[in-house]
């Protein structure tokens, strides 16, 4: 096996991640700011994409698709929280998995009324487009690479606002005091629908993204969501950093695992068996690295302990 | 003298910079009500947790009837004999009174693992639920819903939970919290007559009805206990009036 | 109270008159289809049961009970598979052969779906509140992408069973009788689910759920109560699971599919959490609304979303909750 592919798939593996970390970053906000469980988080991701692509078939523009996953994302995501996340807050887990998982219903569907079943697709915009050469003679596609300078530059601007904003204070402070906040006199509800729409249209970007290298369509959202969970799950709920290391630590397993198990398999079985045992255990590797992490530290690699 | 039925030796907790427990070492004989007072912050919450098993000391000991139980869960240490009643009632509210003190008698006869029988029509256990709720007055309520409970009820369950048990020696968490002075002075009535059952380790704020009750005082003070003994030995103390109750009055 | 309890059983017994009710008319009037969908009903019924013990009883929200509705078909479609073509399930380290046998069949489902909630529940239970509705969502995907990929029982497109399997002195061929079969089941279990919730364990299950910090004060272990609450949960649906298969006599890997999980939450949500006949109620109003809103609308899953919206913000008892006042505690 060459380092040309080893590589190659580390940066496959880097470009899941990333991708992973916008979904999963909006999650572990939306949990660590209001306590709320939202499984509806891929519905999003799918407005974004579907958004996009509709943008993207009556302008031609790339740019202005991405605006536009941004900005629905977001609006959907302040409408949904203003008429029914807001009412889930005080209550408990089961009626905001319940709430939410009717929320995907009426998003999927509603999405199969307005676009049909049949996928759309998003072209990756010429400037993009073709492979590029990497020092040491490695070619790579430049819309994958971009997608990684992307998710770090998402990274990197999340971590400014938390940190070094007026914004990013009042969430800190919603994340440990919210009887607090709401005594100095912040707007908690509209904090509140300000990190939902963040959220939001994060993962609508996300949707956009990738939708330029998968198909758009309706379902595409809940596979990325459980992935984003068992990132959470790993990072610690409610960490940004654990979202982050987290993310890439899935993207790389999934990734490699789906590579490297099943030859790991071929060297003392026949190729046969081999492949198909690797394959099996590889579609699995990121559920094991999640048991492994809870056996060792149950509330994830940078939660807060119980 | 008697082996303490409840001992702490040397009991140690730090979270950080902050001392909760410094060398708190304590003991509980047959018969009488030790108070433990001590203004708020003083760590008594965190001493009470360490006794029952719900925090490990740094450093430190738990003995209970002879033996050393530091190691122990909660669970474990009231299999053992430990009866611990809360400062906020934990009671299953949307059960019956008797069906809260059956959950206590079940915990004594640790048989949990049974599927199919009745656990109101098992005769030992609900005599021993019984027996609990009319000592503590709650005999006429069994089959009320503990959420219609009256505040002062929900003490008195407390308290009848912790007896089913048959414990060796009570923890009891503020059992005055929230009680009127009626309310307040019927429990110190009760309380009195209890340490004839089990011995009690009282943490209480009411001062009228520490005083009342107490056959000795320990004085916690950021986390060391300042002075130990009877209520005049505490009430002539220096260092208490000094630390604790210059403070207070 | 007295009323409400009164109420509620007098609902349980008109809802089992009905579920038994309409296959004998569709038998009368010769509509097959109807008891098949009255089978269907009987058959969620049991699963989401089964997800209330954990649910309802132990305040487990588990949002992973399709693994072992999957595991129970897969214990159907595997042996049925290896007995329909003549082969061996395993040679070494002894030989075990398929079976269409359905007493067999349940069995090995009961079995298999207790071990696997054993495990799942043992790695879940040392955490709590969202992170272990995440980690059994979480066991789901694990095992649904496992099945797509072993192809040695058809991957992703599943297993198809010929001949329903069989039960001794009956016709299981015969929709009436097999409706028959699964409603036996699933009374039975009703009534065990009853008795274990005026149980000592239901006594001690109900209170962990409600404050663990008093079970533990009082000498029991609150995580081994909801351990074995979620492995006796995990029986019943992958029970369920068998049923299924042999109702559709066809496994695949949707079985695992984590909105099925979510659909039996629904179920159970619908009828009214910890009710004894909330799954039920859940189950017969799924199947007729999945059946008439499908009927009129392609898109009925969205008015199934609403409807979920309002009984989550406005109705939080549930249909039984509605009809039977708030619940009165058990006995």
């Amino acid at each position: 096996m060459s380092s040309i592919l080893i590589i190659e798939q580390v940066l496959n593996g880097l470009q899941f991640g990333v991708m992973l970390f916008l979904m999963a970053a909006g999650l572990t906000l939306i949990f660590g700011v209001m306590g709320l469980i939202n499984l509806a988080h891929g519905s999003l991701y799918m407005v974004g994409a579907f958004a996009a692509a509709a943008v993207a078939a009556a302008t031609g523009s790339f740019l202005l698709a991405l605006g536009a996953a941004l900005a629905v994302a977001a609006a959907v995501g302040a409408v949904v929280e203003v008429a029914v996340i807001r009412r889930l807050y005080a209550t408990d887990h089961l009626d905001q998995v319940l709430a939410t998982f009717a929320l995907i219903l009426i998003f999927s569907e509603g999405t199969r009324y307005l676009f049909g079943s049949f996928p759309l697709y998003l072209d990756i915009p010429d400037a993009l487009s073709g492979p590029v050469t990497l020092p040491g003679g490695i070619q790579y596609p430049l819309y994958r690479l971009a997608l990684i300078g992307v998710g770090l530059a998402v990274a990197v601007g999340l971590w400014l606002l938390i940190e070094r904003t007026r914004v990013g204070i009042r969430i800190r402070a919603g994340e440990n005091d919210r009887e607090m906040i709401a005594a100095l006199g912040v707007d908690i509800s509209k904090l509140y629908t300000l990190v939902f729409a963040l959220g939001a249209a994060l993962a609508g970007l996300a949707g956009a993204l990738v939708g330029a290298i998968q198909s758009v369509q309706v379902g595409m959202g809940e596979p990325v969501l459980i992935l984003a969970f068992v990132v959470i799950v790993i990072g610690g709920i409610g960490s940004i950093k654990g979202a982050f290391v987290g993310a890439i630590l899935v993207g790389l397993t999934d990734t490699l695992g789906g590579i490297f198990l099943p030859e790991f398999f071929k060297l003392f079985m026949e190729p046969a068996a081999g492949t198909q045992v690797g394959a099996s255990l590889a579609s699995m590797a990121i559920y094991i690295l999640m048991s492994v992490v809870l056996v060792w530290r149950p509330t994830g690699l940078f939660g807060a302990r119980a | 003298m008697t082996e303490p039925v409840l001992e702490t030796r040397g009991i140690t907790k730090r979270f950080g910079a902050l001392t909760a427990s410094e060398d708190v070492s304590l003991d509980l004989r047959a018969g009488e009500i030790h108070a433990v007072i001590g203004p708020n912050g003083a760590g008594k919450s965190t001493l009470i947790q360490q006794i029952c098993g719900l925090m490990r000391p740094d450093a430190g000991q738990v003995w209970l009837g002879g033996a050393e139980v530091t190691r122990l869960e909660a669970a474990a240490r009231a299999r053992a004999g430990l009866g611990r009643t809360f400062q906020v009632s934990q009671l299953a509210m949307e059960d019956t009174v008797l069906q809260n003190a059956l959950l206590g008698a079940l915990g004594a006869a640790t048989r949990p693992w049974r599927f199919f029988g009745a656990a109101l029509r098992d005769a030992e256990l609900r005599d021993r639920a019984e027996a609990a709720l009319a000592q503590v007055g709650l005999g006429d309520v069994a089959a009320v819903r503990c959420a219609d409970l009256s505040h002062g009820q929900r003490r008195q369950l407390e308290v009848a939970v912790a007896l089913t048990l048959g414990p060796r020696a009570f923890v009891m968490d503020e059992p005055m919290a929230g009680l009127g002075a009626e309310g307040s002075k019927r429990m110190t009535g009760f309380l009195s007559e209890l340490r004839g059952t089990a011995p009690i380790l009282l943490v209480e704020h009411d001062m009228d009805a520490v005083f009342a009750l107490a056959d000795r005082i320990s004085v916690l003070v950021y986390g060391r206990i300042i002075a130990t003994g009877t209520v005049a030995e505490i009430r002539a103390d220096r260092a208490v009036r000094e630390a604790y109750l210059g403070e207070q009055v | 109270m007295i009323g409400g309890m009164r109420r509620e059983a007098l609902i349980n017994l008109a809802v089992l008159a009905g579920l038994v009710a309409v296959p004998l008319w569709a038998l009368a009037v010769d509509e097959p289809f109807t008891i098949t969908l009255a089978t269907r009903v009987a058959i969620l019924a049991l699963a989401a049961v089964g997800l209330n013990i954990a649910l309802g009883l132990g305040g487990l929200v588990s949002l992973g009970h399709a693994v072992f509705f999957g595991i129970g078909g897969y214990a159907m479609g595997i042996l049925a598979h290896h007995a329909q073509t003549y082969t061996a399930v395993a040679e070494w380290p002894m030989l075990i052969e398929g079976t269409k046998s359905m007493p067999v069949i349940w069995l090995v489902a009961v079995v298999a779906s207790a071990l696997a909630a054993l495990v799942i529940g043992v790695l879940s239970l040392r955490t709590s509140g969202v992170y272990f509705i995440m980690i059994t969502l979480a066991f789901g995907q694990m095992f649904f992408y496992f099945a797509i990929s072993w192809s040695a029982y058809g991957g992703e497109d599943g297993l198809s069973i010929y001949v329903r399997n069989g039960f001794p002195g009956l016709n299981t061929l015969v929709p009436i009788q097999f409706f028959g079969l699964c409603f036996a089941i699933l009374c039975a279990v009703l009534w065990l689910n009853a008795r274990l919730m005026r149980s000592p364990f239901g006594l001690a299950l109900n209170a962990a759920r409600q404050v663990p910090v008093r079970v533990e004060t009082v000498g029991l272990n609150p995580v081994r109560l909801k351990l074995v609450a979620f492995v006796i949960s995990g029986a019943i649906t992958g029970l369920a699971g068998a049923l299924f298969a042999d109702l559709n006599r066809f496994v695949s890997p949707t079985m695992f599919s984590w909105q099925f999980s979510g659909e039996i939450i629904i179920l159970v949500i619908l009828g009214g959490v910890g009710r004894l006949f909330g799954p039920v109620v859940g189950a017969a109003v799924f199947v007729v609304l999945e059946h008439w809103l499908g009927g009129l609308t392609e898109f009925w899953l969205i008015w199934l979303g609403v409807i979920l919206l309002v009984i989550v913000l406005f109705a939080r008892g549930g249909l039984v909750g509605l009809l039977a006042g708030r619940s009165v505690a058990h006995d």
